[in-house]
């Protein structure tokens, strides 16, 4: 999946809604240990916080290199909120998941509701 | 022009070098910029970074054929072409014939947050991709310490940058990386640090309210380079960096003569005129005719057929063109035929410098055989005269080795004694120097020419009349009555006298 130039969505929950809520793009280079920390990390967050209402992209851009410009990317890796708008970045291994969720502006009352 | 480095070729193969194509950059480096390895430019705001790096790029590319990646950080891609396009440079075309690709990072430091390791593959990424795609040779990075604002942890960005210079350097790019200058340092964050091998520095500077901008190469490694500051100008044509240090004297002396203009003033300079190749300099007060020589002596190389190039500082082109009609010198007619061409300006429009640069260029693109200054005594402001001599000592040279025969017109003050202090700056730089006054006696003004000096001729050395007709200027015969020569009235009354004097002599006209 990794390395997979094809847009992957990992999750697609009660089908009710086509368009998840939340469009995450995951840019990496290679299956270094920081992109899978980060792929592993983020993973975690959306289950936590987001279940069943977000999409993950994970693009390589060993394999896809022109997609480094479409969304300014420099660093790697590097996390993009597509959707909602607007468009936020969040650079590096997603290991604080306080951080995480600030970027993300996700509120994490949702496991009280 | 020949080369400031006095260096055999043998030395000179030493490192091999990446032409600019900026005029006298490669001169001062000896050939360029040091190829596959990276070159520092660092200035203020507004020094022309930009400008030398996208020069250096697109000349690549259209003249070397070297293809390049511009990388900026700062301007946006159209922002770039549209300044380019300024100076005659079409990016949008080098684009679509695969020579140039623009990308522009751009990074919001709003809207990033950061969490864990992470390093600038992506950026690597994208410059390889860039440089892949059109082959590219020659990489600008412009301006990377944008990125220290936008990024927070600067200890992986330094690193990163590091792994950046060495990497180019891997593949052999030539590439052009743009700093801020920094307080205490080169550059704002330190890049001197990282790009050591060539650091150039432009400044713009104000000198009474005039601004200069100028280069200077500090450091050059493997490579002799000219250690001066050179002024350069952005020009219509990009920029041109003007060597100053051509302080030999080695052209070659013509022995071809070249006539002034002016039949009479030639035959006081041994009958033939003067050197080709050399520099004239007349000097006078107001009024006295410099102007109207100095056109004359334009207008017979236009006669030959030659190409004469006139600076006009005083007068616009339009007006130079309607008074010098008065006199019979229909000067439209040349420029009509491309031998004349008229560069008139503001004197007060660059600094001295930037003038000499201005003319370097014209004398380089129109390939003259005669030039004329009008005035030199207007291109810098009164307490600045002291820049004036080495500034003229180096377009003299220049002019010489291209062998073009030069007129300068200076304006001196009315007094006669004053002359002499106020011209010795620049009149032992002249091979001839003529000085042209008004006398005023018996309530008229008479206009005369004498040849002060004239290396390597016999010449005149009377005081010679001349008028101004309608066909250019006229040398009054010498009278000589008994002991005195005679001018203005005094020389009609006594030709008439003589003339009535002689039996069956017609009336005098």
């Amino acid at each position: 999946m990794m390395s997979s130039p094809v847009p992957t969505f990992d999750t697609l929950p009660d089908a009710a809604t086509a368009v998840p809520e939340w469009q995450l793009k995951l840019y990496v280079a290679g299956q270094t240990a920081k992109s899978m920390a980060a792929l592993d990390n983020l993973k975690r967050v959306c289950e936590t916080h987001l279940a069943g209402r977000y999409a993950i992209e994970v693009v390589d851009l060993l394999v896809n290199p022109r997609l480094a410009a479409g969304d300014q990317i420099l660093a790697v890796p590097t996390l993009v909120r597509k959707v909602p708008e607007p468009i936020r970045k969040i650079i590096g291994d997603l290991s604080n998941e306080e951080r995480v969720l600030v970027g993300l502006d996700v509120r994490p009352l949702k496991r009280a509701a | 022009m020949s080369n400031v480095l006095d260096q055999s070729p043998a030395t000179r193969a030493e490192l091999p070098k990446a032409a600019t194509g900026i005029g006298g950059l490669d001169e001062i480096t000896g050939g360029g910029l040091p190829r596959g390895r990276p070159t520092l430019v660092c200035g203020g705001a507004g020094c022309g970074k930009t400008m030398l790096a996208a020069e250096f790029l697109v000349r690549g590319a259209v003249e070397q054929g070297e293809p390049g990646v511009f990388m900026m950080f700062e301007e946006s891609a159209a922002e770039l072409t549209e300044n380019m396009r300024s100076i005659g440079f079409d990016l949008d075309e080098l684009q679509r014939r695969k020579l140039l690709v623009l990308d522009h990072v751009h990074i919001e430091r709003t809207e990033i947050e950061e969490t864990g390791e992470y390093d600038l593959e992506g950026l690597f990424i994208r410059l390889g991709h860039a440089i892949d795609t059109i082959g590219a040779k020659r990489v600008v990075l412009d301006t990377i310490e944008a990125l220290f604002a936008g990024l927070p942890n600067h200890a992986v960005l330094r690193a990163e940058l590091r792994r950046l210079f060495r990497w180019l350097k891997d593949r052999g790019m030539t590439a052009v990386i743009t700093g801020e200058r920094g307080d205490n340092s080169l550059t704002r964050y330190g890049l001197e640090e990282y790009v050591a091998d060539c650091v150039i520095i432009l400044d713009h500077r104000i000198v009474e309210q005039v601004s200069t901008r100028r280069l200077r190469v500090i450091k050059y490694r493997g490579s002799a380079h000219g250690t001066n500051e050179y002024p350069f100008l952005i020009g219509e044509k990009g920029l041109s960096v003007l060597p100053i240090t051509s302080l030999r004297l080695d052209h070659d002396a013509l022995d071809e003569r070249v006539s002034t203009g002016v039949a009479g003033l030639d035959s006081m300079l041994g009958g033939q005129g003067v050197f080709r190749g050399s520099s004239v300099l007349v000097s006078g007060s107001p009024g006295t005719g410099k102007s109207t020589l100095g056109v004359s002596f334009a207008e017979a190389a236009c006669r030959r057929g030659e190409k004469a190039l006139y600076f006009a500082y005083e007068e616009s082109e339009s007006q130079l063109f309607r008074n010098m009609r008065s006199i019979g010198l229909d000067l439209a007619r040349w420029e009509r035929e491309s031998l004349l061409h008229v560069h008139a300006s503001r004197p007060t429009l660059h600094g001295l410098e930037q003038h000499l640069v201005r003319m370097y260029e014209l004398v380089r693109q129109w390939q003259p055989r005669v030039v004329v200054v009008d005035p030199i005594s207007n291109l810098s402001i009164e307490s600045r005269d002291i820049a004036l001599k080495p500034a003229l000592m180096r377009l003299i040279d220049f002019l010489k080795h291209q062998g073009v025969t030069a007129m300068f017109t200076s304006l001196t003050s009315d007094s006669e004694h004053a002359l002499a202090d106020s011209e010795v700056g620049v009149s032992s730089l002249m091979d001839t120097w003529l000085l042209l006054t008004n006398r005023e006696s018996n309530s008229e003004r008479i206009r005369t020419v004498q040849v002060l000096k004239s290396r390597g001729m016999a010449h005149s050395n009377q005081v010679r009349e001349f008028v101004m007709t309608d066909h250019g200027v006229d040398m009054i015969d010498v009278y000589i009555s008994g002991s005195q020569v005679l001018t203005g009235s005094a020389r009609v009354r006594a030709a008439r006298s003589e003339q009535s004097g002689i039996p069956g002599g017609s009336k005098g006209q």
